[in-house]
């Protein structure tokens, strides 16, 4: 078994009186994909946040390759290795694309340079598709390439562990075929990825793992195929429909198999 | 390095009004250096950074009053101005780490705040500061001619000093930093940047030479008083000049700078009982029109739209 490269140990936050994020524990092995997923509110983009330092949980403890990462600032969590791309996308709306990549491999992935940070940028841009974007403002890309772009601002951080906040968000079919395409190549260079995700279609192609959130708390965890059959799970989040159509695809697969 | 020439060329013709101006002329080119080091310092914070600062006549009136100080206490002339420029970026280092914390008109408000707290408290001080009543500082010697050409050197050389530092931070790590935070400081923060040292570093540069400034001008005048020397109008100006050129820019302090003081002339010539309510015109046009300033201008499209040309197919 591969070794644990981050861990949450009894996470709780509160805004006010919603408590987000509610005793929540997990580990992270690396190079594994796991999913998170659960209802809207369910406080995944908390519990994110929680992680990277934007905001400093109110009780429990953050560890990172070892080290107590608990009061990090999400500058720091950055230049550990520790990335994030967001729900909202956030580019340099006034840059050019390679330089908004660039600004990455500068600061977070402690290039010595620009010159060097540059030719970082390229590189990754390549990796993720937008090489012939390199040069026009970030302004100026589809909302399907400016999910890419934060890919590409996160991987020029040389992280190593990514945590990818509904990259799928609002793309069409298609799109979401070539971020999925995307997520595995990175994936296989041996980046430990946290994904949240509505699509069921992405978590279950994707993630090794499951964890399951509901009202800030965590309610299941386990591997994909176990996730859709728990009780609690389709009660607060997948609903008794997609148990049934989920159910009645796995049987009818057993059945082709054992008729075949 | 065009724009280097550029500015090269405009030191130059600066430099050389004694020789074909009246003293008028070389003062006039005295207030531009000067203020042209005004609005690079402020370029730093307000352009590069993108905090809409207000707090230029701080740095300005604190340098006036650590320079004449110090050459009061006996202290020689151009040590009195790296005093007054090594205790107004302290003084701008701590504040920073302060007002920083406010974002967008709450940073304005807060950095007029100070402005007013430091004239009140200077005024106030009169056992040190000499209060309302101002204070008299050693005069160089020599007759209105030489002082005016001493103090036209000097106040060429700090702007070509802060311009120089503009084009550094322009192209280093410093200034891409800058620029993140200015353009999305979350997302700053969220690559690795460590927003809160840059904007002190930022803050503390744009406070700098408004120190050295303000001490040349307290030696130069040979008198202040704390309404002069904290003038919200100084940071009210400086800002302006600095977006008329275009913010952000290498370049547009300086033009800004030049175009606002010559304008300001012709309006104090030509309507002397309106040129702030012009001025006030002025800030308004420049905030719906010209956002980008005069070097943000497509010249070519602006020339191609100007009638009795050929209209140019697109």
């Amino acid at each position: 078994m591969s070794a644990t490269i981050l861990v949450a140990d009894r996470l709780s936050h509160r805004f006010g009186g919603i408590q987000a994020v509610n005793d929540v524990s997990f580990g992270l092995q690396e190079g594994e994909i796991v999913g998170l997923i659960g209802p809207n509110g369910a406080g995944k983009t908390t519990l994110v946040n929680l992680m990277t330092g934007v905001h400093r949980p109110q009780a429990g403890r953050i560890r990172f390759g070892g080290v107590d990462v608990t009061a990090q600032r999400p500058f720091e969590a950055a230049r550990r290795g520790l990335a994030r791309t967001f729900q909202i996308v956030q580019p340099f709306p006034r840059m050019s694309v390679v330089e908004n990549v660039a600004a990455a491999a500068l600061f977070g992935g402690a290039r010595a340079g620009v010159a060097d940070a540059l030719g970082e940028a390229r590189a990754q841009l390549d990796f993720a598709g937008l090489a012939g974007f390199a040069d026009r403002p970030a302004a100026s890309l589809t909302l399907a390439g400016r999910k890419r772009l934060e890919l590409a601002k996160s991987l020029a951080m040389s992280p190593k562990v990514l945590m990818l906040d509904e990259v799928n968000a609002g793309l069409n079919a298609s799109e979401i075929d070539g971020a999925l395409d995307l997520i595995r190549r990175i994936a296989a260079r041996g980046i430990t990825i946290l994904i949240i995700e509505h699509l069921m279609k992405v978590v279950l192609s994707l993630a090794d793992r499951v964890l399951v959130l509901h009202h800030g708390q965590l309610i299941a965890q386990g591997s994909a195929a176990e996730i859709v059959k728990d009780e609690r799970v389709i009660e607060a989040y997948l609903g008794r429909k997609f148990a049934q159509r989920s159910k009645a695809e796995t049987s009818r697969e057993s059945a082709e198999q054992s008729g075949g | 390095m065009a724009r280097g020439l550029i500015f090269a060329a405009w030191a130059l013709a600066l430099a050389a009004t004694p020789l074909w101006g009246s003293n008028y002329i070389v003062v006039l080119a005295v207030m531009i250096a000067m203020n042209t080091a005004l609005a690079l310092s402020w370029n730093f914070i307000g352009g590069f950074t993108g905090y809409p600062s207000f707090a230029t006549a701080v740095f300005f009136g604190l340098g006036c009053y650590a320079g004449a100080l110090s050459q009061r206490a006996g202290v020689a002339m151009p040590l009195a101005w790296l005093i007054a420029t090594v205790v107004v970026a302290a003084f701008a280092a701590a504040l920073g780490a302060i007002v920083l914390r406010l974002k967008g008109h709450y940073f304005a408000i807060g950095s007029i705040g100070v402005v007013e707290v430091m004239r009140l408290v200077i005024s106030s001080w009169g056992s040190f500061t000499g209060g309302g009543d101002g204070l008299n500082v050693p005069l160089l010697a020599g007759g209105p001619n030489v002082v005016a050409r001493t103090f036209l050197a000097v106040m060429i050389g700090l702007m070509a000093v802060t311009f120089i530092v503009t084009l550094v931070v322009d192209r280093s790590r410093l200034g891409f930093a800058l620029r993140c935070i200015q353009q999305n400081e979350d997302a700053a923060n969220m690559i690795g940047v460590d927003t809160v040292r840059y904007k002190v570093v930022a803050f503390t540069l744009s406070a700098l030479f408004c120190g050295t400034a303000g001490a040349a001008y307290a030696s130069w005048r040979g008198y202040i008083d704390p309404t002069e020397s904290f003038s919200i109008l100084t940071s009210i100006k400086v800002p302006v000049m600095c977006l008329l050129g275009g913010a952000g820019t290498v370049l547009g302090p300086v033009v800004g700078t030049a175009a606002f003081m010559l304008l300001e002339e012709v309006f104090w010539a030509n309507f002397l009982d309106y040129n702030r309510a012009i001025l006030g015109a002025v800030i308004v046009v420049l905030i719906f029109f010209l956002p980008g300033g005069l070097l943000g201008i497509d010249w070519r499209r602006f020339v191609a739209w100007l009638p009795g040309r050929p209209k140019v197919a697109a």
